[in-house]
């Protein structure tokens, strides 16, 4: 069984009369603990599809199973409760909350979850070694580089063990050694199972994946995993 | 989300934005002190109202000439004046009631004193020597009018203590003659000083025998007839005898009012809680007004902090807990400018009583209640929308305001 398994799918933003087809006859599959790379132009519909992952979004046609179990039906807080527990986000913007500590912001989606204090407080501890942020617990995000940031905002959505780690252009905002740091992070969750997607624009990046998806007009144009079928 | 961690996130959100924080909470707070303040002094003024009645002496009933369509009492009858008279002789009638104890004559008006060559504008009263008694006024020097024939006074006077300062200083009045209008009276006692009373300064009144102030004015009506029941329970007697007494010597027909302490008291004390009650009423306009700001506050606290919300919603935020941060906060704010607001209004309450010690300017109970319930009320109310608004928001669309 696939962890993600995407069939049909369909998605159309209408903009006044006229209707923009982001995505349009998606079928993927995906499983637990790949590493993928989408790649494509801008405006083709990789943070589409990655919001449609991550359950931020519905899609207009087609299933999405998550896991086996078919994730579009369900409301709004089921979803909640799926990105919660299964999902786990980072953005090019790191989208840190600039008021709250480096641990606090690794603590947030454990808070969300309603966990007990002093388990937060054992996987902060946890998680803050493992990035190398000790030294950093108590900075708040204007006191850190960037390459810090991305690496709360990794811890961040890792402390939940979630099954699929969803990037969308992680390294977008940092320079090259920098982004390089951050995914050779990436890729060392990867190494201990973790199911990564990474959405990117750079080539080099792109190709330090197992699998690569080019999308293109909202359609899957080339997946690495099955040459021949898709494209054309 | 648990509720311990939601009040903490809330309390970080409201200290982050310091600025829009103290702003909301001091809308909250003015509202709050300024009902607490106005409330104070309209409560204030309606406890000085009852004690100065209570300091008119006990079991007193007041009779006036005119009759009141209610039979109740309000100022604006008491102020009103027939032809139909209330003689000394009236007043002398009542004093043989079982049910009185006491009875006084008042007649009234202003006049000149002059003495020891200074002049000044007075208000003489012409009453007799039971008044001394009705009114539980002490003497400082000297002796209250005699007793002797109600109708033919003798040419003598009390003054209040006011009075005794301005014209005598520190030089003893008692044995002084005066003169007041065209009359050449001797002073004969120097009241203790006692304030303000029956609507005149007693301080400031020279007190002669009835028949003097009536002659003074030219006159031979009574302002007033002040009677002192026997007790409490025998003030009813004491109006339904005077009633009838006055009625029977009036040719049968019913042309005074009778008026006891406790129906002023009662009618002052409905004005002033009535005046307070409105004076509450307009004060809580600042806390629906704080309350709209307050929604506004959380408005833009929404707004600013869209991506924000749109991350809590990507880890995992249900809708329910982002409204339910959003509210505390709004009750957050609303709480600490409502405790703020009282803190202020006591304080300004406490001020108040320091400027003026005769004015018991404390904040009513209920009023406290009151205002601090409607800061939370419209708190929480205003606090709903906004709350509702960042629940609701599309989380894609939220990430991307960053
Ligand atoms: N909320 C929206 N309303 C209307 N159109 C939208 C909306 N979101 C995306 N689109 C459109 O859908 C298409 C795909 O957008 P998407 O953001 O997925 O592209 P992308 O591949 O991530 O591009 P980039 O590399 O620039 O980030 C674009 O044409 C975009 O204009
Ligand atoms: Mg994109």
């Amino acid at each position: 069984m696939a962890l993600i398994e995407l069939a049909g799918i369909e998605r159309v933003f209408h903009l006044g009369d006229s209707a923009v087809h982001a995505l349009t006859r998606l079928d993927v599959g995906i499983e637990a603990g790949e590493y993928v790379a989408i790649m494509g132009p801008s405006g083709s519909g990789k943070s589409t599809l990655l919001n449609l992952l991550g359950l931020l979004d519905r899609p207009d046609a087609g299933t999405y199973r998550l896991e086996g179990r078919d994730v579009t039906t369900l409301s709004a807080d089921e979803q909640a409760a799926v990105r919660s527990r299964r999902i786990g986000f980072v953005f090019q913007s790191f989208h840190l909350v600039p008021r709250l500590t480096a641990a606090e912001n690794i603590a947030l989606p454990m808070m969300l979850a309603g966990m007990a204090a002093a388990e937060r407080a054992r996987r902060v501890a946890t998680a803050l070694k493992d990035f190398g942020l000790e030294q950093r617990a108590d900075h708040r995000p204007d006191q850190l580089s960037g390459g810090q940031r991305q690496r709360v905002a990794i811890a961040r959505a890792t402390v939940m063990q979630p099954a699929v780690l969803l990037a969308d252009e992680p390294t977008g905002n940092l320079d090259r050694a920098t982004g390089d740091d951050v995914i050779n992070l990436l890729e060392a969750l990867n190494a201990h199972g973790m199911t990564l997607i990474v959405v990117t624009h750079d080539q080099k990046i792109g190709s330090r994946a197992r699998r690569q998806l080019m999308m293109e007009d909202g359609e899957l144009k080339f997946d690495s995993a099955r040459p021949a079928a898709v494209a054309g | 989300m648990r509720s311990s961690d939601v009040l903490r996130f809330a309390r970080d959100a409201a200290a982050g934005y310091p600025l829009r924080t103290s702003l909301s909470v001091l809308a909250m707070a003015i509202g709050v002190a300024a009902v607490v303040v106005l409330t104070a002094l309209g409560d204030g003024a309606r406890r000085y109202v009852v004690d100065q009645f209570s300091a008119l002496g006990s079991n007193l009933v007041i009779v006036l000439p005119g009759r009141s369509a209610t039979g109740g009492f309000s100022p604006a009858n008491a102020l009103t004046t027939t032809p139909r008279d209330l003689t000394v002789d009236d007043a002398f009638a009542l004093t043989r009631l079982p049910s009185v104890r006491r009875a006084a004559p008042l007649a009234a008006g202003n006049s000149e004193i002059s003495a020891n060559g200074r002049l000044r504008e007075v208000v003489v009263a012409g009453t007799a020597s039971t008044y001394l008694d009705i009114r539980s006024f002490r003497m400082a020097q000297g002796s209250f009018l005699p007793e002797g024939d109600w109708s033919r006074g003798a040419p003598v006077a009390v003054i209040g203590s006011k009075i005794k300062e301005e014209i005598f200083g520190g030089s003893p009045a008692v044995g002084e003659l005066v003169r007041l209008g065209d009359r050449r009276l001797r002073i004969v006692g120097v009241l203790r000083p006692v304030g303000q009373g029956l609507g005149m300064n007693t301080d400031e009144v020279v007190f002669v025998p009835a028949a003097v102030a009536q002659s003074l004015f030219n006159t031979n009506t009574l302002f007033r007839i002040l009677i002192e029941a026997r007790s409490r329970g025998e003030i009813e007697a004491v109006k339904r005898e005077v009633t009838a007494v006055l009625k029977a010597r009036h040719g049968g027909e019913e042309d005074i009012t009778v008026i006891t302490q406790d129906a002023v008291l009662a009618t002052f004390d409905r004005l002033l809680r009535a005046l307070t009650a409105a004076v509450a009423g307009i004060a809580a306009i600042s806390l629906a007004v704080a309350g709209i700001l307050v929604m506004n506050v959380m408005l833009v606290a929404v707004t600013q902090r869209t991506g924000e919300i749109g991350l809590l919603k990507a880890l995992g935020a249900r809708g329910a807990t982002i409204r339910n941060a959003f509210m505390a906060e709004a009750a957050m704010l609303s709480l600490v400018g409502a405790f703020t607001g009282y803190g202020l209004g006591l304080f300004g309450a406490f001020v108040l009583r320091r400027l003026y010690p005769v004015f018991p300017a404390y904040p009513p109970d209920w009023a406290v209640i009151a205002a601090l319930g409607t800061a939370l009320t419209t708190g929480l109310l205003f606090g709903i929308m906004p709350a509702r608004r960042a629940a609701r928001l599309d989380p894609v669309q939220a990430l991307m305001k960053h």
